[in-house]
């Protein structure tokens, strides 16, 4: 049995939040819900018409407001439905993480709000993405919730997760422990979105199970303000040939402090893991972790970190690579500075002014392809890029 | 078009440019000739305005504007252009975009352009990300193409390009220059029956693009200093017989 390790998280005192807020009705129809609320969930990829979606989970501070799946070979439904639904349910809960890591999954433990329950069944393949939105509304409340997710073997699925605050919110925290589970020969495609406040404090725990030729891909987007940001999901690659990949795009601006990283456990051979993160600070604090343990011949993995600076901050990149057997082979690359004078200056060459080089490389800086999006996804992905790196300028 | 008038340029706190004097009329292209090491790219890039280039004295005139200190993006926009010889790779920017950057001001079509140069199974790579000497080339042709400047500086267009691409260089860099023969595909169906008003600065060592692209005229640079005047195959074939510094010999 694995456990995530545990550093203490002191810095926040959990007493100054509220773990208790109003409970909000259920809404069947989304075309209901109040355009303030539905235009931050459409920033984090989450779309009240559900196009093109195979189903939708909202919670907005304690209250599920909307759950269905509306493809055949999914299910979504909040955390405590698919507890009383599935008597096997406790054994996804708690399993690769431990409610003692820290305060935060005591929390969860201890006054727990819900959160979502999502799974391809076997064999399904899911061709649309289901979407989750975790929303907070209610001043100073700790939204603390527990997902689970689970590829069952052979199925294919994307989840795209948006988290974001109503637009009025000062103060908040965020504290989601998420397991995943990724059987034999399966594909999930993770995408997490986040648009906190700039007062906000996230501190996300997950641990990704992945058997034998199951594929896990996650990619995590965080452009708008957010107060502090802790996370380092821990991935347990437990079967032969079984792939991590994790893409982190960061952008901090002042008074931002984002502690991002991935860990991942090659435990089997022929196991594959790749890291990449692109943060920019324009002021604000990043620090981008990676970490692999390779712990049999012939798993394989590649971490990236490349930092931007366009205004003083601090940007840290900790990559970190453990071998334990000769057989292993893993690699890294990190680089943190400036944009080269060069690349400004040739775009200046084709006619772009200084403003327009320096904005046009730094969407480029951005651009990681990300594998599997949705097309609809990847163009709000590239808008928010291009609105992000506007407010940068 | 181009009136260069005694300019001396330093990189680093030292001369490499001194008294260099040339004057590019409209509608005609010079070659110009000169050792490794010459300064020939120097030169180039002041003219572009490149960071690290310090004009020391003299000044240089475009279109009867005072260049010398003009922002590189304005000088752009003026109407120079330059095809480089190491360009830097530009992570996550596709190179039809870079294209459709270049030629904004008018709406230039993307792929028909890359199609003149057989480069359309480049648009969706990173601008200059493990591209070889000669993709290079085509690279920084086709966005010239869609920038459509009016004065082009290239530099050592041929250099490790192979044969077969030598010939499509050539034909691009007359079709760019107005000066094509052969009627192009597609794009500027009259070009060989207007006048001609775009110049341009070819350098080169080795001279081989002589073969492909007409020459009004060659000059010589030489340890910073412009030697040689005159037409560009006598000067080639002067340099092939005696070498640089028996050529330039005849100026001093």
């Amino acid at each position: 049995m694995h456990h995530v390790g545990s550093k203490a998280q002191t810095d926040i005192d959990l007493s100054k939040y509220r773990s208790e807020a109003e409970k909000h009705e259920y809404v069947e129809d989304l075309g209901r819900i109040d355009t303030v609320d539905s235009n931050k969930w459409l920033n984090v990829g989450v779309d009240i018409a559900e196009t093109g979606r195979a189903g939708t989970f909202i919670q907005k501070d304690c209250s599920v407001i909307h759950s269905k799946a509306m493809r055949d070979g999914v299910e979504v439904m909040g955390i405590s439905e698919a507890l009383k639904k599935h008597e096997w349910m406790d054994q996804y809960l708690w399993k690769y993480i431990s409610p003692e890591k820290d305060q935060f999954t005591q929390a969860a433990k201890t006054k727990p709000h819900e959160g979502y329950f999502i799974r391809s069944f076997q064999g399904a393949k899911i061709q649309q993405p289901v979407q989750a939105c975790l929303y907070i509304a209610k001043e100073g409340f700790s939204q603390n919730v527990h997902n689970v997710v689970i590829a069952e073997e052979d199925s294919e699925m994307h989840i795209i997760t948006g988290c974001s605050t109503s637009p009025h919110l000062i103060t908040g925290l965020h504290v989601g422990v998420s397991e995943i589970f990724v059987k034999k020969g399966a594909t999930l495609h993770f995408t997490m979105i986040h648009d906190w406040g700039e007062q906000i404090n996230v501190r996300p725990r997950t641990a990704i199970h992945v058997e034998a030729g199951g594929v896990i891909v996650s990619n995590y987007i965080s452009l708008r303000p957010v107060g502090s940001l802790q996370m380092s999901p821990t991935t347990y690659l437990d079967g032969r040939g079984a792939v991590a990949r994790f893409n982190s795009i960061l952008v901090a601006s002042a008074g931002c402090h984002l502690d991002v990283g991935s860990t991942v456990h090659l435990n089997q051979p022929e196991t594959r893991a790749e890291i990449i993160s692109r943060a920019i600070t324009v002021g604000g604090t990043i620090i981008a972790r990676g970490e692999m343990i390779g712990k049999v011949a012939g798993c394989k993995g590649h971490l990236e970190c490349k930092g931007l600076i366009l205004k003083d901050g601090l940007m840290q990149a900790i990559p970190e690579l453990q071998g334990h057997v000769p057989g292993v082979e893993m690699s890294h690359e990190a680089a943190v500075g400036k944009i080269d004078q060069r690349e400004i200056e040739y775009l200046m060459a084709r006619g772009l002014d200084e403003d327009e080089a320096v904005s046009t490389i730094v969407r480029g800086f951005l651009n990681v392809d990300i594998e599997g999006l949705p097309a609809g996804l990847a163009a709000e992905i590239d808008k928010a890029v291009t609105e992000t790196q506007k407010d940068m300028m | 078009m181009l009136v260069i008038e005694d300019l001396a340029v330093e990189v680093g706190g030292k001369t490499i440019l001194n008294h260099i004097n040339m004057e590019i009329p409209e509608g005609e292209t010079h070659i110009l000739f000169g050792p490794n090491g010459s300064g020939k790219t120097s030169l180039m890039m002041t003219i572009i305005g490149f960071s690290g280039y310090t004009v020391t004295n003299g000044k240089i005139t475009f279109k009867g504007e005072d260049i010398t200190y003009m922002p590189i993006h304005e000088r752009a926009r003026l109407g120079v252009g330059v095809s480089f010889q190491r360009p830097p790779t530009i992570n996550g920017l596709k190179t039809r975009d870079l294209v459709a950057l270049c030629g904004r001001n008018h709406k230039a079509d993307v792929e028909t352009l890359a199609g003149l140069l057989n480069f359309e199974g480049f648009l969706e790579r990173d601008v200059n990300r493990n591209f070889s000497g000669g993709e290079i080339k085509r690279s920084e042709l086709l966005q010239l193409m869609a920038q459509e400047p009016d004065l082009v500086l290239l530099d050592e267009p041929e250099s490790g390009v192979d044969l077969e691409n030598i010939v499509l260089l050539g034909e691009v860099i007359n079709t760019l220059l107005e000066r094509g023969v052969k009627k192009p595909r597609g794009i500027m169906e009259h070009a060989h029956l207007k006048k001609k008003t775009k110049s341009a600065l070819v350098i080169t060592h080795t001279g081989h693009i002589l073969d492909y692209i007409t020459a009004d005229k060659g000059q010589v640079l030489y340890n910073g200093h412009l030697c040689c005047s005159r037409n560009a195959r006598e000067i080639l074939k002067w340099i092939r017989e005696y070498g640089y510094e028996e050529c330039v010999r005849c100026t001093m």
